[in-house]
């Protein structure tokens, strides 16, 4: 089986040793982005996009890849609320709790997501993996207040009972896929 | 969305041409707004169902401008940036006609087909209706949220193809970043900006000239334009509109800045809760260097200026400018402290020029119309018009621009078209208040309907311009709870670099809750503005020193209302749900016992068939018996 060369040296292992092999996608982000310190933050992202979250051994790979130290690359991918140390789910959705949004009820829709998802205390993504809920501070939607975002995708003129009906559709879908 | 551009490098004339060339059998155009929120509200649906339609019709319409297939039309259907009617979205207007559709949905396209592309008449029920007057609007020039508007910086945001750089240039567009590179020093166009009067939009009000004139005096050769486009403000979307709606408009400006202080990079630092925006500059940027008008011989005089797009990670620290060059450097974002200022040690060490999109997006209009015409519009001492994201419980939400200097009575009764109530319908009672300037603004009441809003104005009343989030709330909102929210995000958002604004935010934040709990006195309120007035002395940041406002103008403009919290335990909304005092109506409650069955503490008793009373000792306040009730009989929860 023949691998990607990897500039960081990591070729004849990771060809054979499956645990390494997963940094090869990290490898060439790290190169597209010339492995220069200063875009760490295009690094973690572009990572994230992969992984869906950053995994711990990810970090350290990357700290040593940029010649930083580990703890400078952790406390970058803890200071921004986008970076997530743990898995997200298949659908992540961003419920607005900008001014807007709140004073025209995002809460309720948030309450409702969350009973409609059997989302405990602390808990954010459902055990299947399926869904992760959050609250973001503006999606700068306001004009359509109440907003959530679907992955990438925005709803406007929320209830929390039209939100429960998108849940309902995801669900849907996966059952159909 | 187009073709590849002409390669090489094109004068601005043959872009422009190209354009004229290929638009002037146009006879029609309809624009489909494809901002967030049209999108949001289905308006890329509605654009391939009225090309299917159209299709269907046997009509031909030109969708691709530049399509080498040579297919000609009189119709063109073209896709906008934001035209900051998003409430009322997917909007779609047809010019000439003059006409603007709202609320537009896939299957009306079919009678748009028939009615106005074939008849040339107005589909009526697609109009838009004024809810005071309720007569039909025909388009933008009798709509009175547009009408009263006067809209500068947006003013190409809702009619060009924001992918279109060929369209930028037809309208005027880079000729002004072209006469600073070819004809004028950096000191003349420094000068043209100061006497503009320009203030930053972001927040600051610096005036701009200022700032580019004490960079351009410090040694180069490296330095750098930074475009702010971290709009974290909740309630604010105008540099979002601007970065979907006009791209080009932002990266003429950073050119001209670029010239003017001797730049030779720049990035533009974009939200990334703005994906639409990201991509908008992106492709903007790809183009302005293919034509040319970035890179490293700019308008072919061999000076390099080029950009790079940056998304943020999500931080509303990252807004402040120091904090913005840290997280450029792949830092935390963390501020520094000023002075040294940006404009002598900012990005990589270097002197760095650093302006709000909004900012950017007014230069190519000073620069291409002069100073003087640009001081027409606005007061005094804040010339120009200044856009605000006008949002909650008001008829008309959207992004509008008004000149400095205009009271909010016209903002919120005549172009938001008067209050609303909890259940949308217009409202006969007045705002309680406007909160403006987001979590590090104020509030404005009744008292200051008449006020000419400016930078100096409102910040002689404790409040602040701030990003231009205007958010409109009716008599049901609880002020108490609005400042805990603001509170609540400002605290989240802290650095925790500063001790007074990493703990003194968690603490006001903490005696809020026990205002709205009912564990406060008036000691409480007092101790609250203490700690306020020392987070905003002491912090090092914008975020600090601002984040106790919404707290301290609450407690100006609403004491009345804290001090019900505190002394009679009462919240005079009835939104604290901790304060609520359950109450059983005895003329309405049938005995019906479904809230006796609901109730997990047993607090309700009473004969069945009769009325029922609710024990307060016992009561937890949890709403259920509300819930239960069908007769409406249990009030105060």
């Amino acid at each position: 089986m023949s691998m990607a060369a990897c500039s960081c040296g990591c070729t004849d292992a990771s060809a054979a040793n499956p645990k390494m092999r997963q940094f090869n996608k990290v490898c060439e982000i790290l190169d597209r982005n010339g492995r220069d310190p200063n875009k760490l933050i295009p690094i973690l992202q572009q990572i994230q996009e992969e992984y869906r979250y950053l995994p711990q051994r990810v970090l350290s790979f990357v700290a040593i890849s940029l010649g930083l130290p580990p703890a400078r690359v952790y406390g970058v991918a803890t200071f921004y609320a986008h970076f997530a140390l743990e898995p997200k789910g298949k659908y992540l959705i961003r419920l607005c709790d900008g001014t807007a949004c709140h004073v025209r009820g995002s809460m309720k829709i948030y309450d409702a997501l969350r009973s409609k998802l059997d989302l405990s205390d602390g808990q954010t993504t459902t055990k299947d993996m399926l869904f992760t809920v959050e609250t973001v501070s503006c999606l700068g939607a306001c004009g359509l207040a109440p907003v959530l975002m679907i992955n990438e995708e925005v709803h406007g003129q929320m209830t929390p009972e039209s939100a429960a009906v998108l849940v309902d559709e995801m669900i849907e879908k996966e059952k159909n896929a | 969305m187009t073709t590849a551009l002409p390669v090489p490098a094109t004068s601005l004339e043959e872009l422009a041409a190209d354009y004229e060339k290929k638009s002037s059998a146009i006879q029609r155009r309809v624009i489909i707004c494809a901002g967030t929120g049209c999108v949001a509200s289905g308006s890329l649906k509605v654009h391939q169902a009225l090309v299917e339609a159209i299709a269907q019709a046997g009509l031909s319409v030109v969708v691709d401008l530049y399509d080498e297939s040579g297919a000609s039309s009189p119709l063109r259907i073209s896709k906008s940036g934001c035209q900051g009617f998003c409430q009322m979205g997917p909007l779609m207007s047809v010019e000439p006609d003059g006409l603007l559709y709202v609320k537009v949905k896939p299957q009306d396209v079919d009678e748009i087909v028939e009615t106005t592309l074939k008849n040339g008449s107005a589909v009526e029920r697609l109009l838009y209706v004024e809810p005071r007057s309720n007569t039909r609007c025909n388009g933008v020039a009798d709509i009175p949220f547009y009408s009263r508007q006067s809209r500068q910086v947006l003013q190409q945001c809702g009619q060009l193809d924001p992918e279109d750089i060929r369209e930028y240039a037809h309208m005027g567009g880079y000729q002004a970043a072209r006469k600073a590179y070819l004809e004028q020093t950096p000191e003349e166009i420094c000068k043209e900006v100061l006497d503009s009067g320009l203030r930053g939009r972001g927040g600051g009000g610096f005036p701009t000239g200022r700032k580019w004139q004490l960079t351009l005096v410090q040694p180069g050769p490296d330095k750098y334009v930074v475009c702010n486009g971290d709009e974290g403000d909740p309630g604010a979307f105008m540099d979002r509109s601007v970065m979907e709606g006009n791209p080009h408009s932002v990266i003429e400006g950073m050119l001209i800045a670029a010239r003017a202080i001797g730049a030779n990079a720049g990035y533009v630092y974009v939200r990334m809760e703005y994906p639409l925006a990201v991509k908008r500059v992106r492709k903007a940027v790809q183009d302005a260097r293919e034509c040319g008008f970035l890179g490293t011989d700019v308008f072919g005089t061999g000076q390099t200026f080029d950009l790079e797009v940056m998304e943020g990670a999500g931080a509303f620290v990252c807004g402040e400018e120091t904090a913005l060059l840290a997280s450029i450097e792949g830092k935390r974002g963390m501020p520094m402290p000023k002075p040294p200022f940006p404009a002598e040690c900012g990005l990589f060490g270097k002197p760095t020029v650093i302006n709000n999109v909004e900012t950017l997006a007014s230069i190519p209009l000073i620069m291409r119309f002069g100073a003087a015409q640009f001081r027409k519009c606005g007061s005094e001492k804040s010339p120009g018009t200044k856009t605000f994201a006008l949002t909650g419980h008001v008829v008309n939400t959207g992004l509008i621009e008004v000149p400095f200097g205009t009271t909010l009575r016209e903002i919120v009764y005549n172009i938001g078209g008067g209050v609303i109530d909890d259940n949308g319908a217009l409202s006969d009672q007045p705002f309680k208040a406007v909160q403006i300037g987001g979590p590090s603004g104020g509030c404005l009441t009744e008292a200051h309907l008449d006020l000419p809003m400016d930078f100096d104005s409102l910040r002689s009343i404790g409040a602040m311009v701030g990003s231009g989030g205007l958010v409109v709330m009716n008599q049901n909102t609880c002020m108490v709870k609005i400042a805990r929210f603001f509170m609540q995000f400002t605290q989240n958002e802290s650095c925790g670099k500063c001790v007074l604004c990493r703990e003194g935010t968690k603490q006001m934040l903490a005696l809020l809750d026990d205002v709205i709990e009912g564990r406060g006195t008036l000691a409480t309120l007092s101790l609250l503005e203490e700690v306020g007035r020392t987070v905003g002395k002491g912090s090092l940041c914008g975020l600090g020193k601002t984040a106790p406002n919404p707290v301290l103008s609450t407690l100006r403009h609403f004491r009345a209302e804290y001090e019900a919290h505190v002394v009679q335990k009462r919240c005079p909304t009835g939104q604290c749900k901790a304060l609520a005092t359950p109450e059983i109506l005895e003329t309405k409650c049938v005995g019906c016992t479904a809230c006796v069955r609901k109730c997990p503490v047993n607090a309700i008793s009473g004969e069945k068939k009769k009325p029922h009373k609710i024990n307060p000792d016992i009561c937890i306040k949890c709403g259920a018996c509300s819930k239960a009730c069908r007769f409406e009989a249990i009030v105060g929860v």
